[in-house]
């Protein structure tokens, strides 16, 4: 064990080789063996009901962000002196806010602003954290040096910390909120893919590659990178879910998303002005955080499981 | 060994100096004069210009940036971080003065989380399988998800509000510590019943552990000699990272129950756009982080004999 090895993030540890195998114990075991592991992890996931339904929840709460303009039944911005903090009725689902915007509508276009900068986020700091983890495991030497104490340093900002030093410096839109959750990403993608590399790259299969005259970039990107994208894909996903956290806490704290557009955190934010009154303009926004930062979390546990026996090696 | 260790200090040294370089690198990005925070609002026109001017060259913003830079490092490697733009007290008799109070928090809610991550995880890990495995994992799971601030205001509504038995925010006798060290502990320590559950299953399935059951070794000192010893040496790591966890998410739950800590300090900076706060508070939790890891990274050469440094 090498000292300067990280630790992964202690929920994201992968589970032992006992968890293996064990959810296709009906199928007959060389038909096990004779399946792609593809097609094996998924009848690993499909296993999982916990994670089937948080697919499902993502399903809903995607489709409702997407849909927005249809599944909403008002203008989210649509304020209104005559009803304002009115309790759920046949007009307002949810009731409303306190200067009389439908609350049901406020959270659907919420879901909207939550997924697109989580997803979008994640998605470009997932792709660079990768590219730096494989130059850094790859290369060795001085890059690598150079490269895991630039690393270092942006660990010693936990989590939401760097993202507020951060918006303090380039001020909170909408631009800046995504490339906070870029930077976000990229220190533990670029650890884990490094530590991966590093033991891929003395495999007898990159050997060879090299010996048959494959470039530095083909042995990179065709024959490393492929192997470690099961880490890569469950980590991606688990940091959705945290970037979905920290735009939250960031709009809840008044640095993400500005109002009025609405976003679940800062729809939070204001609501708790209101927790004697209407104690669900805070309730509702956050259940929906908590659900679909769970959900995501359900997911990625189950896909962790499912491609855990590409861990092994 | 002592070769490691100080190797291991000395590497944290550059982390350090990398961190305020980087705060340092932030806070010449943001839009905006610091300087015009300065001015008093009733000065108009050329009194301002002039006042601005003096500003300027009191706290050496005209300098180029390499000999400001140095300033800045010399200064905050002497802990002096400047001072608050906005109340012109140093910030590092703010800090001082904050720094116990995010302590006293912090000390309570890992106390917390760690006793509750390590009970739980062990306690699943034993009972591998069953349903007070599935509930400890759902625990764990809805304490890894949950938004901190989401559960704070629950916990208000519901005993600050509701019930009435606990104060809903602010400094005070041990009651006031009771909400936010149940938040910041269980937000963190979902993560650690996870990783200890993980690492105790590791250990349950090795060779040794099958001997010793063999033998005949009863159940009971077969889990506290053999499984506990080795399950829980990854453990001492993950405490690294938990106070990691509690400090970031102390700065959301301390801004929350308005406790005058650190966190508060640094949100309120950001708020106010006091960037001498900001990096003054910013590397206090960055600081604080590297020597938790160096102090972690110590402890397992001494607890863990099988790790061999060249």
């Amino acid at each position: 064990m090498s000292m300067e090895q990280p630790v992964p993030d202690p929920g994201l540890q992968f589970d032992s080789a006992v968890d293996v195998g064990l959810g296709v114990a009906y199928l007959a075991d060389d038909e096990f063996r004779r399946m792609s592991g593809s097609k094996r992890a998924w009848l690993e996931f499909r296993r999982n009901r916990f994670a089937l339904v948080g697919a499902a929840f993502m399903i809903f709460i995607t489709f409702m962000g997407v849909f927005a303009p249809i599944v909403a039944t008002h203008d989210p911005y649509a304020q209104s002196l005559r009803k304002r903090m009115k309790p759920p009725s046949a007009e307002h689902w949810l009731g409303t806010d306190e200067v009389g915007r439908d609350f049901y509508s406020r959270l659907v276009y919420g879901a909207r602003v939550s997924l697109f900068v989580g997803i979008v986020g994640t998605a470009a700091g997932v792709t660079l954290g990768t590219i730096v983890g494989l130059i850094s495991g790859f290369f060795g030497g001085w890059t690598d040096t150079l490269i895991m104490r630039v690393i270092d340093i942006m660990y010693s900002f936990p989590g939401i910390v760097l993202a507020i030093v951060m918006v303090a410096a380039l001020g909170p839109s909408l631009f800046n909120l995504i490339l906070v959750l870029v930077f976000f990403a990229i220190p533990t993608l670029a650890r884990i893919v490094r530590g991966n590399i590093l033991s891929l790259k003395e495999l007898d299969y990159a050997e060879a590659a090299r010996a048959m005259g494959a470039g530095r970039l083909r042995i990179m990107f065709h024959h490393l990178l492929p192997n470690t994208l099961a880490p890569i894909i469950v980590y991606a996903t688990l940091a959705v879910a945290g970037s979905i956290l920290v735009t939250a806490s960031l709009g809840f704290l008044g640095l993400g998303v500005q109002p009025p557009q609405a976003e679940w955190g800062n729809i939070l934010s204001n609501g708790r002005q209101y927790l004697r009154k209407a104690p669900m303009l805070m309730v509702y926004p956050g259940a929906l955080i908590f659900l679909t930062v769970m959900s995501i979390n359900l997911i990625g546990d189950a896909l962790r499981d499912a491609l855990d026996p590409y861990l092994q090696s | 060994m002592r070769q490691y260790i100080v190797k291991r200090l000395l590497l944290s040294i550059p982390t350090i100096l990398g961190a305020i370089t980087l705060l340092w690198f932030l806070m010449q990005l943001a839009p905006g004069d610091p300087a015009l925070m300065f001015v008093p609002p009733d000065f108009q026109g050329e009194e301002a210009e002039a006042y601005l001017a003096k500003v300027n060259e009191l706290y050496g913003f005209n300098d180029p940036l390499p000999v400001q830079y140095l300033r800045y490092m010399r200064n905050t490697l002497q802990f002096d971080f400047g001072t608050s733009l906005r109340t012109m007290r140093p910030v590092s008799e703010d800090l001082l003065r904050r720094i116990p109070n995010s302590l006293r928090l912090g000390v309570s809610a890992f106390m917390v989380s760690t006793a509750m991550g390590i009970a739980l995880g062990v306690l699943a890990a034993i009972k591998r399988g069953t349903w007070v495995d599935s509930a400890l994992m759902v625990f764990a799971l809805v304490g890894v998800s949950m938004p901190n601030f989401w559960f704070a205001y629950v916990l208000i509504l519901l005993f600050g509000l509701y019930l009435r038995i606990l104060p809903p925010s602010g400094l005070g006798g041990l009651k006031h510590m009771i909400l936010p060290t149940i938040v910041l502990g269980y937000t963190s320590a979902g993560y650690l019943t996870r990783y200890v559950r993980s690492s105790m299953l590791e250990v349950i399935n090795h060779d040794y552990v099958r001997t010793a059951r063999a033998k005949g070794v009863a159940e009971r000192n077969v889990l506290i000699k053999h499984v506990l010893r080795n399950g829980l040496l990854p453990v001492v790591n993950v405490l690294g990272i938990n106070v990691a966890f509690i400090l970031a998410g102390s700065v959301i739950i301390e801004t929350l129950f308005a406790w005058p800590g650190v966190g508060l300090y640094l949100i309120d900076g950001v708020v106010g756009r006091d960037f001498p706060v900001v990096q003054g508070a910013g590397l206090l939790i960055a600081t604080s982080v590297v020597l938790v890891n160096l102090l972690t990274d110590v402890m397992l050469v001494y607890v863990d004999p099988r790790i061999r440094y060249e």
